[in-house]
């Protein structure tokens, strides 16, 4: 390299368009537009809010998933864990609505954020300190929090107080200057998210122990910390998700967030975040879970493909997007 | 050292029959020649010794010869016939096998499931277990091993396994048996063992071609003795032609360039970094040192001594336990990269790309990976401050970058280097620990470095450079320790760093070598 050259080295850090990381809003785009083309229905006010508001869940969800999957990790329990606490969540406001009234709500609402964190704490140690394989871990745990939910509901259901619903309603389906809550909840929780991510010293940690762990302990960062953080993040993002949900239906079942990791994994994945950790991508996570969310909705407007078969073609569009990003950074 | 001179047979009789026959073999990668015309002649119940520096070309000699890679000139010949292999089974086909250095052992498959593992013996569709078994047994009480055939290779300690490798080179006759380091790994009385079975496959009437950086086994062991360096032949003696001194001087031999900036000279100033009875892996290595301001302090010694797991241990990468460990006055008792670097300390990985840098990020996320809580103490990242450090390492380390935006890994090796001195650098240390400065770096960017080391030398900080290049460990060093088996075995000072003392008192089992006493 000549010295001339050198002299003009870019002067900004340079906000060079990457299109593998634009790929999925533009696949969002293109689904969005073909809704368009096949239903008119799909473009109105009113579905478009209801088909956003409903990727809300995923999208929480996705968000704690992209800083476990950044770290080099993955958690299958977070549909499990999900229910588990929208289980404990109902039980604690229903035990205390006689005292505290619609106060409750609230005070059952952090009961849900403390149980998901401790819920996620408990898959990062056993994690870490156990030195077992995430995959593993959170297999088990999975198994224990689908097992305790089925006991909390006695295999039946688990409703909330009577006295409380109407007050918690709104929280789900009200919103504030017509943007719904969860679509707010859902902005503020990806905003942190992308925050801690992309401008602090522990999301930069993130990324460096997911691509490559020696390198980070090699710098003195504390890799099994990082890590079991990250499970926390995700837990008290359940946490988030579960406050969102219970007003929808108001009662926690033992199918309750069933398969929901893997739509979040899927969603986390084609946003793309490398599954083997040290690319995160929180607004790409937020965009594929509206992708997943799109397509059931334009597969149930449309006649021409039955909606059985909407996980299909969910299962079909993972695939693409890894194909898709195999032949992009082939080169 | 207790290995018998006089157990040698053939040395005073007629020169033994030619098995294979190397003519000018030269093997270039690009424009960059690694072996030039080298003439050999390997004969059958000789053991044939090849000794060299690292990188003097011992590997690709050994790689030629086994067909595990063409030469790009010359010949080889096995009685009188030129022969060419395509790759390394037509070698083996023909009689010539290589062992690696390394284990290339399947852990969950047992003794004799490895040993024929790709030439499974069968009965019809089945594989016929009981003969394998039974061939099995055969071939490992030819190589003096107690192992079962249906061990688990897994469980075995490393020094089995090393037979069983040597066991499967074995399994068919061989004319020649090539062994690279094969007591790189091992302790004592194994490489007594390993010695005796050498000697046994000389008897046989194989030609073993036996490549190791211990002096005292090829004093112990060879008839014949080839000495390369830089990549050409020095040439061949009798073994008993020559001593260990004599072998040390014939591998070294070369001049020192301007490549190194002058020396400062041994420093009288308090000691910066004092360890004192460091314990690393459970006793395997144990040392005591210390590094003054001012210095350059060099830790030579082969590869495998123990050096970069001691300086691992001293950051807490490794278990260790040390008496005292003090770092500019400040005494450390559990030690880990963080606090290490709190106290003024820190250390350059041999292993760039597997441990110093991220490749898939930027420069910015590199450089203030680790010192990122020292230059940036607000929980917000301040990106503007990164890229000001970013522009500011690049000129002071001269990293030739395009642009800015380039990630660790599209760098040139020199360049990366320098990322990562810079990133160390970053903590204002006033210990540095460099693992290997130049390691696969071209000549410039060497140079280059060594003048970073002395600036910050003489800058009054101090600096311990672990380095497996004589040249470089004579150049840079004021003061040198020499590590042999996990024991500081050696200091040098002044006119004494010599590469013939380093050499000497890595290999050989001449003074000082306490670390070698049996167990």
């Amino acid at each position: 390299m000549s010295s001339a050259e050198i002299a003009t080295v870019q002067e900004s850090e340079g906000f060079k368009i990457r299109w593998s990381d634009l790929a999925p809003f533009i696949a969002l785009a293109v689904i969005v537009l073909l809704g368009a083309l096949i239903n008119s229905n799909f473009m109105s006010s009113n579905n478009m809010m209801n088909v956003i508001t409903r990727s809300a869940f995923i999208a929480i969800i996705g968000v704690g998933a992209t800083f476990v999957i950044a770290t080099g990790g993955l958690d299958l329990s977070i549909g499990s864990m999900l229910a588990f606490v929208v289980g404990i969540m109902i039980m604690a406001m229903n035990a205390m609505a006689p005292s505290l009234g619609p106060w409750a709500i609230p005070a059952g609402a952090l009961v849900a954020l403390v149980v998901g964190s401790l819920c996620g704490l408990m898959n990062g140690l056993i994690t870490t300190v156990g030195r077992i394989e995430p995959f593993i871990v959170t297999l088990g745990t999975m198994g224990i929090f689908r097992a305790l939910i089925t006991f909390m509901t006695d295999g039946g259901s688990l409703s909330i107080d009577r006295s409380l619903r109407a007050a918690y309603r709104p929280v789900y389906f009200g919103d504030f200057l017509g943007v719904p809550y969860p679509v707010i909840i859902t902005v503020i929780v990806a905003l942190l998210g992308a925050f801690i991510l992309y401008r602090t010293k522990y999301g930069r940690h993130v990324t460096a122990v997911g691509s490559n762990s020696d390198v980070a302990r090699f710098s003195g960062v504390h890799v099994g910390r990082v890590r079991t953080m990250a499970f926390v993040i995700q837990g008290f993002c359940v946490a988030v998700a579960a406050i969102c949900y219970v007003p929808r239906l108001g009662a926690a079942t033992p199918t309750t967030g069933q398969l929901w990791e893997l739509q979040v994994i899927t969603a986390a994945v084609i946003g793309g975040t490398l599954l083997r950790g040290g690319k995160a991508h929180i607004w790409g996570t937020v965009a594929g879970a509206l992708i997943l969310e799109v397509i059931a909705n334009v597969m149930v407007l449309s006649d021409m493909v039955s909606e059985y078969l909407v996980a299909a073609v969910q299962g079909a569009i993972i695939i693409i997007a890894m194909l898709a990003h195999r032949f992009t950074n082939a080169r | 050292m207790n290995f018998s001179l006089t157990d040698r047979t053939g040395s005073d009789t007629a020169p033994k029959p030619s098995v294979l026959h190397a003519e000018v073999l030269s093997k270039a990668y690009g424009p960059i020649t690694v072996l030039s015309d080298v003439t050999l002649d390997i004969r059958a119940g000789e053991v044939h010794a090849i000794i060299g520096e690292n990188g003097a070309g011992k590997s690709t000699l050994m790689k030629l010869l086994s067909g595990h890679t063409p030469p790009t000139d010359g010949a080889i010949s096995m009685s009188g016939k030129t022969i060419t292999f395509a790759n390394a089974v037509q070698a083996e086909d023909a009689g010539i096998v290589l062992v690696h250095q390394e284990i290339l052992l399947a852990p969950d498959l047992t003794v004799a499931q490895n040993l024929f593992l790709g030439r499974e013996l069968s009965r019809g569709f089945r594989v016929d277990d009981k003969l394998m078994n039974r061939r099995a047994a055969e071939v490992l009480a030819r190589v003096g091993s107690s192992a079962r055939p249906t061990t688990r290779v897994g469980d075995m300690p490393l020094a089995q396994r090393q037979l069983v490798q040597i066991a499967r080179a074995l399994l068919d006759d061989r004319k020649v048996v090539i062994l690279d380091e094969p007591t790189a790994m091992l302790a004592n009385d194994e490489v007594d063992a390993l010695l005796g079975i050498a000697r046994n496959l000389r008897d046989d009437g194989v030609a073993v071609l036996y490549i190791s950086h211990r002096l005292e086994e090829v004093e112990a062991l060879a008839d014949r003795v080839t000495v390369l360096r830089d990549g050409k032949m020095i040439g061949t003696w009798p073994a008993q032609e020559l001593d260990q001194r004599q072998m040390a001087e014939l591998m070294v031999g070369r001049e020192l360039s301007m490549l190194y900036p002058p020396k400062r000279g041994a420093a009288a100033t308090d000691p910066v970094l004092i360890v004192e009875d460091l314990s690393v892996d459970h006793g395997k290595i144990a040392a005591s040192f210390i590094v003054r301001p001012g210095e350059v302090l060099g830790i030579g010694g082969m590869i495998g001594a123990g050096r970069t797991e001691l300086i691992e241990g001293l950051l807490g990468l490794r278990p260790a336990q040390a008496r005292a460990i003090r770092v500019n006055g400040t005494i450390i008792t559990k030690p880990d990269v963080g606090t290490m670097m709190a106290a003024g300390l820190v250390y350059l990985t041999e292993d760039r790309k597997g441990k110093g840098l991220l490749l898939n990020e930027g420069l910015g996320p590199n450089l203030t990976l680790q010192a990122l809580g020292m230059v940036n103490p607000g929980l917000r990242l301040d990106r503007r401050q990164e890229t000001r450090a970013v522009k500011s390492a690049v000129e002071e380390y001269d990293i030739r970058v395009r642009t800015l935006s380039i990630e660790a890994g599209q760098l040139s090796g020199g360049n990366q280097q320098k990322l990562l001195l810079a990133k160390v650098m970053l903590a204002d240390p006033s210990v540095v620990i460099i693992d290997e400065p130049t390691r696969g770096i071209d000549i410039g960017n060497k140079s280059q470095i060594y003048h970073f080391i002395d600036d910050l030398v003489r800058a009054g900080k101090a600096c311990a450079v672990i380095s497996s290049e004589l040249p470089e460990l004579i150049g840079l060093s004021d003061r040198v320790l020499v590590m042999r088996a996990g024991r500081f075995v050696a200091e040098l000072t002044g006119d004494d760093i010599t590469e013939q003392n380093v050499v000497y008192a890595a290999a050989s089992s001449g003074d000082g070598t306490e670390g070698r006493k049996r167990a």
